[in-house]
């Protein structure tokens, strides 16, 4: 006879000490884990639900300023600091983690401070501003220390210009920026006139935006509808994009140089492909109301807008819809928002004269986690994935309550879109010889498209 | 030692990876000495003859060949337990239905993750402590003629100390049940004698007199609470042997299974209901009646927590919580059903009649599979965790192995206790043990090769601590299944409804429809069924005012719905009008094949 039974000995299973860790085997045979399919499924509603319940996505919000945000600079080179411009020609500087200002100056600029940013360098801490004053001012934290009486701090240096300005970028390396007005102008920091002019029959330019990728890039948009992409090499305009309406702001991918987001009045985002404009590349539709500023994240994968509607959205740049909408119940038109450099966190500015500091994953939290933490989220992100199209599943992680304004707005919205496309159906139905061909999404709000 | 075996196994291995290596090296190589000798014949002479010579489209086909591992068949046959695809590994069946090449190439990215995971899932069985039990016959001998005395003499010490009789003649017979990781025994002595011990340890847990009749007992989710079917109803105990409920739902339940991921008490007793209660919460979530008289037999499907109920007319019927019919009625003894057991694949059934046989049946098709002969009938049946079955009859315990798939002449153990009655038999969850509840007591013997020799820590885990089983309470509360879960299929979740969005509206309205007719029939919307209100506000206008709310909502929703699927059906059916610029000039002569179709 041969014969074995089994018989395990204590020791080999459990430990030894107190200190040791608990010994658990694991046998990952399916029949010793039957239902899988059931208890992953709860598990991916309860990590849903656990998901929503955590969802805190407002910081802070940081006040100082007595006039309405209307621009915004984030600093490629300090992930903490915000530079913001007011409507009363206020500058503020912030700082993130502290949550307070560290630098202001009170009468920067008589009027609007329509547009800030830094200047590049690690070493520097320069930054520029434009305002409807006609004028570019440079300014520095060190150089131009506030003084005691808290009067608005000596500027660095003073470019006088002949327009009101609308918007500045600087060059991601050399010491040359863009301002708009009522033409594109390039300057030399050297230099006190301009030292290129940039027109293409625009009447007034909304903003420039320089492509910090491939640097010899602009964009700027105007108030006839258009966008119009310059060289910095020849001083000349590359292409000329009409749309149905104007654009508001322009965001470069900054892991796809050739790829742009632009904030449109029509409530939409469109994102473009710089070589072949005839069409956007996709279309982000929710807000209902007109986009006021677009932002990419450093990944270059996901965007953030604020809108005239009072929202922010967080948008998956290759999907339509927004995945997630912020909205709070004192902020008013959102006019810039920011993604910062470390890919965590969103900063909005508006009209309340608040800045909004938000979390870029309204669930997600800070520190450092645990090895069993960040198994136990990695689990929860992938069931979350799988069972998305789940009905209850995707209801919870697709709900959000949003203000009654909003709700309603998109209603009435959805109302006239559907109506003006049955009426389109109908149009085409009767009609004998098709003059009204199908027109894409993405090439709807195009009117045309020329280069030079 | 654990380590030491892993490093052995994984020297053994090495030297066919090495092979594989060197084959892979050896054709890489060939390969580059006939492009050497290709390149030696004459050197290119425009760019385009450089690059071609460089990866020619065959030579790049080859690479990716090669590129992908072969696995032996063995690994390949393992792996196929744990592949959640469908397909056999390996097959490569592109789905004519998708079009786009995206989705087909995303769909077979897919398959490939998951044949990868499989055959790493395979590849981790060398992983794996144990090994099964066994017992073999030499020369002459027969494996079901060895008597546990023998093998008792002949296994280690740890493993004959699990032979042992408990003698307890004045309370039984004995029904008794393991917990699932197979630590604690729960035994219910006929008579009202309550008791659980830790049965390795020899440490008794708590022991009690009912001073009632005790039909059936059963552990709930851990050893901390047990139920226990009594004379007029189920109740639970907890593990000092306290009264925790009285669960009046259960009227004199004769036999009852919990279902460990719903947390689902069930019973079925003398009045012949089925009675599914909610053990967090204390709610009946169902309640039905198969209406063939008592019952005395249930058991719980592991695989899909499905309950089977054998009824005296010989059928057993298939229930889940939330529906009212069986999911099957299967007519599988022309006696009573005596006793069942369900392997833990969810595959066989075996079940037994007072026919006096034992037949195995294939519950994937409801189909009996082939049938053993007792002398008596058998009054209790088990399946293992390794698929032996087990049949208690008379004094005898007769184990046969391997004998559900395929039929076995001989049976692979048996066993006489004499002057005894058996009441029921159960193997120890992840041990060689059979538990054997009789007329006199309680008899554990070995029996090799029946438990599952590798436990999941995270399932059951025999070596539990008090933290880890509070921690595994929690967690199981938190992934607490919905009754609606319980279905012949426990993989229906998350599937696509093949159906269209017309045909399911359509489906739900029929259902609506024949509730309704069922309703009406039922007598549902007759006054009578209005129900009584307090004083004053029960007038006859009143009621009349309720019955006609009841009604009119019904038949208004009813009757829009049913408008709606009409037209959608007639819209569906109406033959599509041509155009006129398809018919042209020639118009008249038009012959409507379209229409001719409908």
């Amino acid at each position: 006879m041969k014969v074995k039974a089994l018989s395990r000995s204590t020791t080999e299973f459990t430990r030894e000490t107190k200190s040791d860790i608990q010994k658990l085997p694991r046998n990952i045979d399916p029949e010793l884990h039957p239902l899988e399919r059931a208890r992953e499924y709860k598990r991916a509603l309860n990590a849903a639900k656990v998901e929503r319940m955590f969802a805190k996505p407002f910081l802070a919000g940081l006040s100082g300023h007595i006039d309405g945000i209307y621009s915004m600079a984030k600093n490629p080179w300090d992930l903490d600091n915000i530079i913001t411009g007011s409507g009363d020609g206020e500058l503020r500087m912030w700082s993130l983690t502290a949550q307070e200002t560290i630098w202001r100056a009170p009468e920067a600029h008589r009027g609007i401070v329509k547009g800030v940013c830094n200047v590049p360098g690690n070493e520097s801490d320069r930054f520029l501003s434009v305002g409807t004053d006609k004028t570019v001012k440079v300014w520095s934290r060190s150089e131009s220390a506030v003084a005691a009486d808290g009067t608005t701090p000596e500027t660095v240096a003073t470019y006088n210009g002949k327009h009101a300005f609308s918007g500045i970028d600087h060059h991601r390396h050399r010491p040359i920026f863009a301002t708009s007005s009522s033409l594109v102008e390039v300057w030399d920091v050297e230099r006190s006139e301009p030292v290129a002019n940039l027109t293409w029959g625009a009447d007034t330019i909304n903003t420039v935006a320089m492509n910090q990728a491939e640097v010899n890039v602009l964009a700027s948009c105007g108030t006839d509808r258009s966008i119009i992409l310059y060289d910095l090499r020849t001083s000349s305009p590359l292409a000329k994009l009409v749309m149905a309406l104007s654009t508001n702001a322009i965001s470069w991918n900054p892991m796809e140089p050739f790829v742009f987001a632009t904030a449109n009045e029509d409530h939409n985002v469109y994102t473009f492909d710089m070589r072949r404009m005839d069409h956007a590349t996709n279309v982000l539709r929710d807000h209902v109301s007109a986009v006021m500023d677009v932002d990419y994240s450093p990944t270059g994968q996901e965007l953030v807008s604020g809108s005239y509607d009072r929202t922010v959205r967080l948008w998956n740049a290759s999907s339509g819809h927004s995945r997630d909408i912020y909205h709070a119940k004192r902020m008013q038109r959102v006019f810039c928002v920011k993604y910062t450099l470390d890919n965590k966190y969103v900063v909005s500015g508006s009209d309340d004269s608040n800045l909004r500091l938000w979390r870029a994953r309204a669930s997600e939290r800070v520190g450092i986690k645990s090895n069993r933490e960040r198994a136990t989220i990695e689990y929860a992100e992938k069931l979350k994935d799988r069972f998305k199209y789940v009905p209850e599943v995707r209801k919870v992680l697709r709900q959000r309550n949003v203000p009654t304004m909003i709700k309603k707005a998109s209603q009435t919205k959805q109302v006239m879109l559907q109506s003006r496309k049955r009426k389109e159906e109908n149009q085409r139905k009767h009609d004998k010889h098709d003059t009204k061909p199908r027109v894409p999404e993405r090439r709807k709000a195009i009117l045309g498209v020329t280069t030079k | 030692m654990f380590s030491a075996a892993k490093a052995a196994q994984s020297q053994a291995l090495e030297p066919k990876d090495s092979n594989k290596n060197n084959n892979s090296r050896h054709s890489r190589e060939t390969d580059d000495t006939e492009n050497d000798s290709s390149d030696g014949e004459r050197p290119p002479r425009t760019l385009r003859e450089v690059k071609t010579n460089k990866i020619g489209k065959k030579d790049k086909k080859r690479k990716q060949k090669e590129e992908k591992p072969e696995y032996d068949a063995e690994l390949l046959k393992q792996a196929q337990k744990y592949h959640r695809g469908g397909q056999a590994i390996g097959t490569k069946k592109r789905d004519k239905k998708v079009r786009s090449k995206k989705h087909a190439a995303e769909l077979e990215h897919q398959q490939r993750r998951n044949e990868d995971a499989a055959i790493a899932a395979a590849r981790n069985e060398m992983l794996l402590t144990e090994d099964a039990g066994f017992l073999e016959a030499e020369g002459m001998e027969r494996t079901y003629k060895f008597t546990q005395k023998q093998i008792s003499e002949n296994v280690d010490v740890s493993s004959s100390a699990k032979i042992f009789d408990l003698k307890l003649n004045e309370f039984g017979p004995y029904a008794l049940q393991y917990s699932s990781n197979g630590r604690h025994l729960l035994i219910g002595g006929r008579r009202g004698h309550l008791a659980t011990v830790d049965w390795r340890n020899g440490q008794l847990g708590c022991e009690l007199h009912v001073r009632e009749t005790v039909r059936d007992v059963s552990w709930l989710h851990n050893q901390s609470l047990f139920a226990v079917a009594q004379k007029k109803h189920a109740f639970i105990y907890d593990h000092t042997g306290a009264e925790v409920h009285c669960l009046k739902a259960h009227v004199e339940p004769t036999a009852l299974g919990f279902l460990p991921f719903h947390f689902l008490l069930v019973s079925t007793g003398m009045t012949g209901k089925v009675v599914f209660q909610d053990i967090t919460e204390g709610s009946v979530v169902g309640e039905h009646r198969p209406g063939f008289g008592p019952s005395h037999q249930l058991r719980v499907n592991p695989y899909n927590a499905v309950v089977h109920v054998g009824h005296g007319n010989g059928t057993v019927t298939l229930w889940s919580p939330k529906q009212g019919q069986p999911l099957a009625r299967i007519l599988c003894h022309k006696g009573p059903v005596q006793a069942m057991a369900i392997d833990r694949s969810g595959t066989y059934m075996a079940t037994s009649g007072l026919d006096g046989r034992v037949k195995i049946w294939d519950i994937r098709k409801f189909e009996p599979l082939h049938e053993y002969k007792t002398q008596r009938p058998a009054q209790s049946l088990d399946i293992s965790q390794r698929g032996l079955l087990a049949a208690g009859w008379g004094p005898h315990v007769s184990v046969w192995k391997d004998a559900l798939a395929t039929h076995m002449q001989k049976p692979y153990m048996t066993q006489l206790l004499p002057g005894v009655a058996l009441d029921s038999v159960r193997f120890v969850p992840y041990d060689d043990v059979l538990g054997c509840g009789h007329s006199q007591g309680i008899s554990s013997m070995v029996i090799p090769g029946a438990g599952e020799p590798n436990f999941d820590a995270y399932v059951a885990n025999p070596y539990q601590t008090t933290k880890q089983r509070q921690e595994s309470e929690v967690k199981s509360l938190l992934d607490k299944l919905a009754p609606e879960t319980v279905s012949l299929d426990p993989n229906f979740i998350g599937r696509l409804d093949p159906r269209s969005r017309d045909q399911i509206i359509h489906d739900t309205l029929e259902d609506v429809r024949g509730e309704y007719q069922r309703g009406k029939q039922t007598g549902k919307y007759l006054d009578s069924n209005v129900r009584n209100k307090t004083k004053g506000r029960n007038s006859t206008a009143k009621r009349y005012q309720r019955k006609r709310q009841a009604n009119v909502t019904d038949l208004k929703g009813l009757r829009e719905m049913e408008h709606a699927d009409r037209e959608k059906r007639q819209q569906l059916n109406k033959p599509e009008a041509i155009p006129q610029t398809e018919k042209g000039a020639l118009g008249m002569f038009y012959t409507d094949k379209r229409n001719q179709q409908n």
